[in-house]
Formats: C-alpha cells, sequence, structure tokens
C-alpha cells in the first residue's frame, strides 16, 4: 500500500465515521428539529404543556373572523386529519390567507391556541399573475359546465 | 488519448504554468460573466411577470436562488480541492480551496441576508431558527473557520492541511441543507427546482433563475482565477519563475515589486 492510497483511505473511514456520526446525532435531535407541530401532534399529547411552542397547519377556508377592534383574528388551523382553532391579536402577514400555510406560534389554553406571533408560510409553485387568473377562471367554467370537453378550455387573454 | 489527457492534467496542476493559463482565461469569463449578468438582469426586472401570489417582491429569488446554489456548490468543489490537496499533496489544490473560501462566503452572507429581506414581507420575520436557515447559517460559518483558520497558521502547508480537514468535515452540511426542507418541519418552503421533478415554476422564470446562476457562475470562476493567481504568486514568490516574470534578478530578494518583462 502506498503512502497515498493509506491517506485516501484514512479519509474515506474519516468521512464515513462522520457521516454516521452526523446521521445518528441528526436523528436523536429529529423531533427538536421540527419547527412546528402539526394539530394531530398537538391533540395526541407531543407539544409541551403549558410552554411555547409552534403550531403548523393550513388555514381552515372560511374560518377566519375578526373581531370588532380589527385587531383580534380567529382562524383554524388543519393538517386534514385534525384541526385546531386559534386566536391571534396583531397584524398578520400579507400571505396569510385561508386555504394557506401558517405557522403560528403560542400556547394551548383549553383547547384554544393563543398565538402571539403568526408567520405564513408560502409554497414553492411560481407563476405569472395572468395565468392563475386564467387557471381560475377555467376552473369556474368546468364547474359551471360540468365535466363536459371544451368547456373548461381556457379563455384567451385579449 | 487518456495518457495525453493526464500529461495536461499533470502540466497545469503545477503553479507555474497554471498562472499563464489562468491569465488566459479571465478574459473569456469576464464576458461571460457581463452577458449572462446583463441579459439575467434586464429578465429579471422588465421580463419575468408578477408572481400570482407574492406580487414584485419574489423577485429577490433571481439573486436569493442562485446565490444559495452558489454558496453550496463553491463548498463543494472546495471540500473536494482540500480532498485532492490532501492525498495527492498538489500545492495548486489548496491555492485553489483558499481562492474559493471568500466568494463562497459572501454568497452565503448573499443568500442569508437577500433571504431576509424576503422574510419580512412574506413570512412576516426576518429570521426563524428553522433547519433551512440555519443549516445555511453554519454553512456561513464554516467558510469563516476555514479562512481564519487558514491565516492563523503561518505556513502555507500546515495550515492547508488543518483548513482542508475542516473543509471535508463540513461537507456534511451540505445534504443537510439542502434536504432539511423534506426532512424537517421548516419555515422555509420546499424546491421549486429540483432534478427528479417537474419545476414548480413558470417556464420563464425558471429561464430567468437559471441565466442568473450561470452569471454567478462565471462571476465565480473569474474571481477565484484572479485570486489563486495572486495566491501563487505569494506563495510562490522564492521560485526563480516568479522572481524572473517580475524581471528581478535571481538574488532579487522579495520579488513582489517590479516590472513585468
Amino acid at each position: 500500500m502506498k503512502t497515498r492510497h493509506k491517506r485516501m483511505a484514512f479519509i474515506l473511514v474519516g468521512l464515513a465515521g462522520l457521516s454516521v456520526a452526523a446521521w445518528l446525532v441528526l436523528n436523536a435531535l429529529n423531533s427538536n428539529l421540527a419547527l412546528y407541530i402539526s394539530p394531530t401532534d398537538v391533540l395526541a399529547g407531543d407539544a409541551p404543556k403549558d410552554q411555547t411552542f409552534r403550531l403548523g397547519g393550513l388555514v381552515v377556508e372560511d374560518s377566519l373572523r375578526r373581531e370588532d377592534d380589527g385587531l383580534t383574528v380567529h382562524f383554524e388551523v388543519t393538517d386534514s386529519a385534525n384541526t385546531i382553532p386559534v386566536t391571534f391579536t396583531g397584524i398578520l402577514p400579507d400571505l396569510f390567507d385561508e386555504g394557506q400555510g401558517v405557522v403560528a406560534q403560542g400556547k394551548m389554553q383549553g383547547g384554544v391556541f393563543a398565538a402571539s406571533e403568526v408567520l405564513a408560510k408560502h409554497d414553492e409553485n411560481y407563476m405569472p399573475a395572468e395565468v392563475a387568473e386564467m387557471l381560475e377562471e377555467g376552473e369556474k367554467l368546468k364547474q359551471q359546465y360540468g365535466q363536459s370537453e371544451g368547456a373548461a378550455t381556457v379563455p384567451q387573454t385579449p | 488519448m487518456a495518457l495525453k489527457d493526464s500529461i495536461a492534467w499533470y502540466h497545469f496542476s503545477a503553479p507555474k504554468n497554471f498562472y499563464p493559463l489562468a491569465g488566459k482565461m479571465i478574459p473569456w469569463f469576464w464576458g461571460l460573466t457581463i452577458v449572462l449578468l446583463v441579459v439575467g438582469l434586464y429578465l429579471s426586472f422588465f421580463v419575468a411577470p408578477t408572481d400570482y401570489k407574492q406580487g414584485e417582491s419574489y423577485r429577490i429569488i433571481y439573486i436569493h436562488v442562485p446565490a444559495a446554489w452558489m454558496s453550496m456548490l463553491i463548498y463543494l468543489v472546495m471540500a473536494i480541492y482540500a480532498i485532492i490537496g490532501l492525498a495527492w499533496k498538489v500545492r495548486l489544490a489548496d491555492m485553489m480551496a483558499s481562492a474559493l473560501a471568500p466568494t463562497g462566503a459572501m454568497f452565503t452572507f448573499l443568500a442569508l441576508w437577500t433571504g431576509a429581506l424576503w422574510g419580512k414581507p412574506t413570512w412576516g420575520t426576518y429570521w426563524v431558527w428553522d433547519a433551512r436557515l440555519t443549516s445555511e447559517l453554519i454553512l456561513l460559518f464554516l467558510y469563516i473557520g476555514f479562512i481564519s483558520l487558514q491565516s492563523a497558521i503561518d505556513d502555507p502547508r500546515r495550515a492547508a492541511k488543518a483548513s482542508g480537514l475542516l473543509a471535508i468535515v463540513g461537507v456534511i452540511n451540505l445534504p443537510i441543507i439542502y434536504f432539511s426542507v423534506q426532512w424537517w418541519n421548516t419555515l422555509h418552503q420546499g424546491a421549486s427546482v429540483s432534478p427528479t421533478m417537474e419545476p414548480k415554476m413558470a417556464t420563464i422564470m425558471l429561464t430567468t433563475m437559471l441565466i442568473m446562476t450561470f452569471a454567478f457562475w462565471m462571476y465565480t470562476i473569474v474571481i477565484v482565477l484572479m485570486r489563486v493567481r495572486r495566491i501563487i504568486l505569494e506563495r510562490e514568490r522564492q521560485t526563480t519563475w516568479v522572481m524572473e516574470l517580475f524581471g528581478g534578478e535571481a538574488s532579487g530578494g522579495k520579488g513582489e515589486k517590479g516590472e513585468r518583462k
């Protein structure tokens, strides 16, 4: 074995050892590395009791209600299996919307999650505004005319 | 053919032979950088359409995503050079690794900074300690660690050994950054573009982002070639070829100043 080969072997073995170590550490930390907890896990008791944690999921459609003070909002967060009601007083981020992802920080108070901070989580889709409008139009037409062929064609832009 | 290639590799792995080659390559890569950057920025600001949800603020991806990609690619290349330097004792590989680090650190900082500016209007916060953001911050610390370790040790060969080892160990962070959005719940969104999936963005947006990425890539090559030429001169200043290059006599001492022949 040449010295060069020995050095290579040393590096490779070292790398393999480090990878295993990193994998073990990450596995052990797995739950702590998650930024937020889903409603299902919260209801299963995985969330810390009487402590602040982050709840994440989608805002349920038509669940957003504003109180008269204009700042306090109520909405529901779901992971499509379970749903938790959330209350928050403050300014919501621009991308906050029903049907969108959200990460809220706060505590459970008698079945309701009292949030002190609400962050919007956006998805990985990017498309031109015009295309989104066309898709929406097409969707509407589809619903109007049922699933018949030709009815769902995307209208031409002027 | 293979033999001829390997001779060429061998030939240009000598700093003395690589120095003039790098000098010849620099103007070409400057040209590519400028053309790609002008086209890319024009597309970014004037051609790429407004996003349906994020409005105009999404345009930061044309800087943010290429910078983040380059920050990881540069680290990978740096670590490969470190392995070559450690295993085969190729001095030029050590020099390339040191030349890559500052540009990698710059792109990492750029990705973090643009991400923070983007995070405020879209997420509602500049920073969260989620897995993606934290691992990218660790990448910045790795670059800074590499650079400071190198400047802390005077002997270039010992410095290359220590910092090369750090670079190699740090490679573990790269898959963590890349897959963090799949492995854990993060605030950062998943990948829009990946080798295994159909891109989740409009073609013109994707094209613009790729052109910007190539612009950053070419810029990296130019800057690294320029930096490695300086490093070659600095570390080889005692050799006859550097002294001759600067018109000094063999007894000319430092060989850092003087006229070019």
